[in-house]
């Protein structure tokens, strides 16, 4: 074929298409290569920054990572299942390491749930409550927030940044606050993820409601009805499926951040997590990863078939508003 | 409308107005549900119990500890005279006289056995450490900045070879002491200290109390609403609001007076530039003679500022910028990681059920295994530090960026990739131009949503161990002293926050238009 060493004549139009799209194409890749290099350079600088300001250097200590690897091997298979049913392990020696059965708690005598399923079900309680109270709140605010029920600007302007000062307050600081009046237990917790939970749920379900029909709304406001009935009747019933899909991700979202939560004292799994993996006490660190792996799944599985039935497919983007 | 007609509606729209009994009341029963779960877990969670032991009258004082600070004097009872002293890394600087605190002095008598002397100091050292005011300032104890352990060992020695040589020979001097102090907390909030007695008057009252030196409190008279008394005779406690409190114990007087504002936030207590107005330190900036030969004025500023020991600006900076370099790299090396594997999940690219199905189980398995799991991991391996923020990150993110990128890819349009196929392009190049252009902004996006939020969560994770601002935090916060910078570490975390939020939401707007 000719085209190969011929370039086909272009009329003086065509020329100038063509110059043009070689400018933009031009300034595209010049674009891509000033971006690359920008990003070559700032993954350097960052790594090298991390690298020294850790308390161990990576290279040195990635030997030892396979060290602490065959540390949290158990001494056999079945002793990740003795922690995690609180069966008498053979090792016991006395020590805090095997004393799997001294953690049952029981509700009768011979009816015992193991240590780490309650604690388990607590953290999960910790986030139910907290979603429910983050539910509730976020639902009353959410209308207020929203420029299509409410007229009084400031109003609207108030309550938005509210909920923007609950969402970006870092959960952490709630829960060291509330640690150190309550003392260590569920309750700080429950008070960080559902203030964190308001805010959160508060944002989403203002624009649900922003994008709601208002047709309904019309109506009854020709109708006569005041701003809570139009408000229940007409856009509630519209925006409930979504509102309960958000809650639901969001439940999945407060299900992790209540182990976290609980890892700096707040009780529930993230502390027996923490404890556990600190005193290299391998058996219950893997029972309780396995407990919690486990858990996360049948969570975000359990919430994904009611969202899906809820409001069908689209409710499946997962991570919004993490 | 008639009656007919509202019956003729009705019956045409039967489902409306006829609805089953269950539906009627699922709301209610939903409600009535969530109402006795609340229930339950306010008796699981104890939570009437642990809200009345909490610690409520502390939880006043640590919030106002956020936009506040306290100036602490302590007016001890010596014999007929009085000894002030503040704390010994109080924010007035080494020696202190506070404009609010007015002395009387007069010439006494006094008569002090050393036995009794070596005591007093054993006792201070031991009640108080880092409390040892301006009274006993060694300049070998000033230099050990913080460390609260160091004090007793330097000074013992000391003070062991004085208490020796003369056992119990009383001595009488004669010198200028302090016998009396007259405190003010703004208002008409005033404590009266003598030796003997304090009158407190406040809110148009006035509170008398007797001292017993050593023995007891004895109030004249019924005491007022803002005073408190656990048992007769023991200490008072007298409260003004947010100006401050008195607690007038047996031996002495301890007084909290509060100030606005954070105190020493640009200079500290041993910077040159400390104590000056605003125009004082730029004039001595840029004008003054050199402080310190061989560097400017400003260095010694910047220098100051960086290593001011209350607030420790330099470190906050660092450890902030540990956390926006966790959540950054962490972000990038996740999405890179993620992008290839997300082309051998997709069922629609690679065609083989097996690798499909193995690599979104996996990222499956990095998702759930939640991103605490992994700092804590990670803080074992690597120490405390960003490299186990990112190694957490970039474990947890990858599992999540795989899953979406991957469902994103399973929803691209097919006719490009057909398009590009049907020229004859190579394997390679259908992915290029028939795949990646679909899929890019929408990657790029959620990557940068990501990132943002990555933000956040290395700030939470960075308490576990994983270093950067959010261990930072939490020290500060564990002391349940430093909450003023605590605030000042919301702040930056705030600002940052929502500088990132509002960078990824243009850049995000930018690629994938407004939605």
């Amino acid at each position: 074929m000719t085209a190969t060493t011929h370039s086909p004549l272009l009329s003086e139009a065509g020329e100038a298409v063509e110059r043009h799209w070689r400018e933009l194409a031009g300034r595209r890749r010049l674009y891509t290569i000033g971006g690359i290099v920008f990003m070559v350079l700032a993954m350097s600088g960052s790594l090298w920054f991390a690298n020294e300001s850790n308390a161990g250097k990576f290279f040195d200590r990635l030997p030892y990572l396979f060290d602490f690897v065959g540390q949290m091997l158990p001494r056999d298979g079945w002793e990740i299942w003795r922690a995690l049913f609180d069966l008498p392990s053979p090792y016991d020696d006395g020590s805090l390491k095997y004393n799997y059965p001294e953690g049952r708690v029981y509700f009768t005598e011979t009816f015992y749930l193991p240590e780490y399923f309650y604690k388990m079900l607590e953290t999960i309680n910790i986030a139910l409550v907290s979603t429910l109270i983050g539910f509730g709140l976020g639902f009353v605010l959410c209308f207020l927030a929203a420029s299509n029920l409410t007229t009084r600007r400031w109003l609207r302007f108030f309550v938005r940044r509210f909920m923007e000062v609950l969402r970006a307050f870092p959960e952490i600081v709630i829960a060291g606050f509330f640690l150190a009046i309550l003392s260590l237990g569920a309750v700080p917790a429950i008070i960080a993820v559902s203030i964190h939970t308001i805010g959160a749920l508060g944002k989403m379900f203002f624009e649900v409601v922003e994008n709601a029909d208002m047709k309904a709304e019309e109506g009854l406001r020709a109708a006569g009805a005041n701003w809570v009935e139009r408000v229940w009747f007409a856009i509630v019933p519209q925006v409930m499926p979504n509102f309960l899909s958000y809650a639901l991700l969001r439940f999945e979202i407060n299900v992790r951040a209540s182990t976290i939560i609980g890892a700096v004292g707040g009780g529930g799994i993230g502390e027996a997590l923490r404890l556990s993996i600190s005193r290299t006490h391998e058996a219950k660190t893997l029972a309780i990863i396995l407990l919690l792996f486990c858990t996360i799944v049948a969570v975000d599985q359990f919430s994904a078939w009611l969202r899906g039935r809820l409001v069908g497919k689209q409710a499946f983007e997962f991570g919004r508003g993490a | 409308m008639t009656e007919t007609e509202a019956n003729a509606i009705a019956a045409r729209h039967a489902d409306v107005f006829h609805r089953p009994v269950m539906e009627h009341l699922r709301g209610l029963l939903i409600i009535c549900a969530v109402a006795l779960y609340m229930v339950f877990a306010w008796w699981l969670f104890a939570v009437g119990q642990v809200v009345s032991n909490g610690n409520w009258d502390i939880a006043g004082s640590y919030l106002a500890d956020w936009v506040s600070y306290e100036i602490r004097p302590d007016i001890e009872y010596d014999g007929d005279a009085l000894e002030i002293s503040f704390p010994r890394f109080s924010p007035l600087g080494d020696n202190p006289k506070p404009d609010w605190l007015a002395t009387e002095t007069a010439i006494v008598e006094r008569r002090r056995a050393v036995t009794t002397q070596a005591t007093d100091t054993g006792s201070g050292q031991t009640s108080g450490a880092g409390f040892l005011g301006a009274l006993d300032t060694k300049p070998a104890a000033k230099d050990d900045g913080g460390f609260l352990g160091a004090m007793p060992s330097p000074s013992a020695p000391t003070e062991a070879p004085t208490a020796k040589p003369a056992p119990a020979e009383p001595m009488v001097t004669r010198e200028e002491a302090i016998v009396g102090a007259d405190i003010s907390f703004g208002g008409d909030a005033h404590i009266r200290v003598q030796p003997g007695f304090v009158s407190v008057a406040y809110n148009g009252e006035v509170l008398e109390l007797d001292i017993e030196e050593r023995e007891a409190v004895h109030a004249r008279g019924p005491l007022p609403d803002w005073a408190s008394q656990r048992a007769p005779g023991a200490k008072v406690i007298v409260r003004f609001g947010f100006a401050g409190r008195a607690e007038i114990e047996d031996d002495e007087v301890k007084v909290r007076r509060r100030f606005l504002g954070w105190e020493n936030f640009f200079f500290d207590t041993r910077s040159p530039y400390w104590g000056m107005s605003t125009s004082e330190v730029l004039g001595t900036i840029f004008f003054g003679e050199r402080i310190e030969e061989g560097r400017s004025n400003l260095a010694i500023a910047w220098d100051n500022i960086v290593n001011n020991a209350d607030w420790q600006h330099g470190d906050v900076w660092l450890k902030l910028l540990q956390t926006i370099v966790m959540a950054f790299a962490g972000t990038v090396f996740a999405s890179l990681l993620a992008f290839p594997l997300a082309f051998a999940a997709a069922r629609n690219i690679m065609p083989n059920r097996f690798v499909n199905h193995l690599l979104k189980r996996s990222f499956d398995f990095l998702r759930s295994v939640d991103m605490l799991i992994w700092a804590l991991f990670f803080t074992r391996a690597f120490g405390p530090g960003p490299l186990a923020g990112i190694s957490a990150i970039f474990f947890t993110d990858t599992g999540t960026f795989g899953k979406l990128y991957s469902e994103a890819l399973e929803n691209i349009d097919d006719k490009q990739r057909e398009g590009v196929r049907s020229v004859g392009a190579s394997p390679s190049s259908v992915q290029r131009f028939g795949v990646v252009p679909q899929v890019l902004p929408v990657f790029l996006s959620q990557s940068l949503y990501f990132w943002e939020s990555n933000t956040r969560s290395a700030t939470i994770i960075g308490a576990v161990g994983a270093g950067g601002i959010g261990l930072k935090l939490w020290e500060a916060m564990r002391t349940n002293q430093d909450w003023e910078n605590v605030a000042y570490m919301v702040i930056l975390i705030l600002l940052v926050v929502f500088i990132f939020d509002n960078i990824s939401n243009a850049l995000r707007q930018r690629l994938i238009g407004r939605q």
